[in-house]
């Protein structure tokens, strides 16, 4: 949303290499790319949390010994980062068709001072921001699927910034379903 | 056991309980040794040796002088690297650190960042020319699960145990000089204190889980909290989806482990301060 973008490319279900197959499951590998420099240790934490997210939602029982290899480029980052690559990440998992449990997007919720939640907000009000929180919403009854906070809040204002995360879910996924409309209806 | 893991598990948690006797809201013992006289490490500036249940974490923290980047003159820097040496698992490799490693390296870098257990400018000698480097090495010896909440565990002992020597600049020379013999504790503002949950089948919650229950379980959530009941940090990598409800009970939980902590720790430091 806004400035920030995300490329995300996904191959397979693809021959996996004898050392990584998994013998029940397909085995899936996420790579994200920064804009600048080489990828560092905070590339391989949110590499970590895509992965796991996509383990749970993509049905890889369904395809074993195959690799899903996902890979993220991120062309420009105006804040927001971490939900616009579980964003692309879940759209790059429906356009290749590959069968999933439920759909996930993700929401960034900035804790301000002064108490006000703000959804999806900019680099600028990230800084400002006393906590930020992510999460990745399932389709299917709302549910958190990965969540990840940066700075303090209290127990009562991650719970509110979660109630608004779940409402505004309900945008994304109609995002969606407009998306993956006009891409097949021509 | 070994042939069917799963049903194993499963006809245990039936009945509420685990393999290990625990019941599923029970931590393992948790032991903390710090300090030079009872930890090994006597080169560090602080050292602390964590065990819980089997998993056995040690952490040294070295402190050295560098000059502060350009944009934060009066911050200094803390340093956590995670390492998950091949003695510590069959599963780990020896070479580069791997994705397990690093990702614990960021988590423990997050937690010092969110909870603001040290604030980078007391870490200041004089702004714009000298600060302190803390590096804090967290090495796991035995891996038998849980591994953030041991070296969050591990990190705290061990800068609750750093002692900093003062330094004074010399006006003329420029340069600084160490004073050894003066030492000062470092100022610990906040006390973190991280709980891990696994997930199992969408629907039960265990606490403190062992290396086979993690690699059973569907997913695993980490809470990170200080001593006033916020939330420094809320970590759960994917798995099964958990409702806002099952969440909150997951964090009522970790404040109480909170406070179970707490009092080890002060205990243990109590127990070092008159040498």
């Amino acid at each position: 949303p806004g400035d920030t973008s995300v490329l995300a490319g996904l191959y397979g279900p693809a021959e996996a290499k004898v050392s990584k197959e998994l013998p029940d499951r397909a085995a899936l590998e996420v790579l994200l790319r920064p804009k600048v420099g080489l990828p560092g240790v905070m590339e391989r934490s949110r590499e970590q949390l895509l992965r796991q997210t996509c383990e749970a939602v993509v049905l890889g029982v369904l395809h074993p010994r195959t690799a899903i290899t996902l890979v993220l480029q991120v062309l420009s980052d105006a804040g927001s980062l971490l939900s616009c690559c579980l964003n692309a990440a879940c759209m790059a998992l429906l356009d290749a068709g590959l069968p999933l449990a439920t759909l996930f997007c993700g929401v960034t919720c900035a804790l301000q001072p002064d108490g006000t939640i703000l959804l999806d907000p900019t680099a600028r009000q990230e800084q400002e921001a006393c906590a930020i929180l992510t999460f990745a919403i399932a389709s299917s009854e709302r549910k958190v699927l990965m969540a990840n906070t940066k700075g303090s809040c209290s127990v009562e204002e991650m719970q509110q910034c979660l109630a608004a995360a779940q409402r505004a879910a309900d945008t994304i996924f109609q995002f969606y379903r407009d998306s993956v409309r006009r891409r097949y209806s021509k | 056991r070994t042939v069917e893991p799963l049903e194993y598990y499963r006809r245990f948690l039936k009945e509420n309980c685990r393999p290990d006797g625990r019941e599923l809201g029970e931590f393992r013992t948790t032991t903390v040794n710090i300090g030079k006289c009872l930890c090994s490490i006597t080169t560090a500036d602080g050292s602390a040796l964590v065990k819980l249940g089997n998993t056995t974490v040690i952490c040294g923290v070295k402190a050295e002088l560098a000059a502060p980047a350009a944009d934060s003159a009066n911050k200094g820097y803390i340093v956590p690297n995670v390492e998950l040496p091949s003695l510590c698992a069959e599963r780990f490799r020896s070479g580069p650190p791997g994705e397990e490693a690093q990702a614990a390296s960021q988590f423990i870098a997050d937690v010092i960042e969110n909870s603001q257990m040290i604030v980078k400018e007391d870490l200041c000698v004089a702004s714009g020319k000298l600060a302190w480097v803390l590096y804090c090495d967290i090495i796991c010896l035995d891996y038998d699960g849980n591994l953030l909440d041991a070296s969050v565990f591990a990190l705290l002992a061990a800068l609750k145990n750093v002692q900093l020597p003062s330094v004074t600049i010399n006006e003329e020379t420029g340069l600084s000089e160490v004073n050894l013999k003066q030492k000062n504790p470092l100022i610990i503002r906040k006390h973190p204190v991280a709980t891990s949950f696994a997930v199992f089948d969408d629907t039960l919650l265990i606490v403190d889980p062992t290396a086979e229950e993690e690699d059973l379980a569907t997913g695993t959530v980490t809470i990170v909290t200080d001593e006033e009941g916020r939330l420094c940090s809320v970590h759960k990598p994917g798995g099964s989806p958990l409702t806002g409800a099952k969440l909150q009970d997951c964090i009522t939980r970790a404040i109480t482990r909170h406070k179970e902590v707490k009092k080890l720790i002060d205990k243990v430091i109590k127990s070092i301060t008159p040498k």
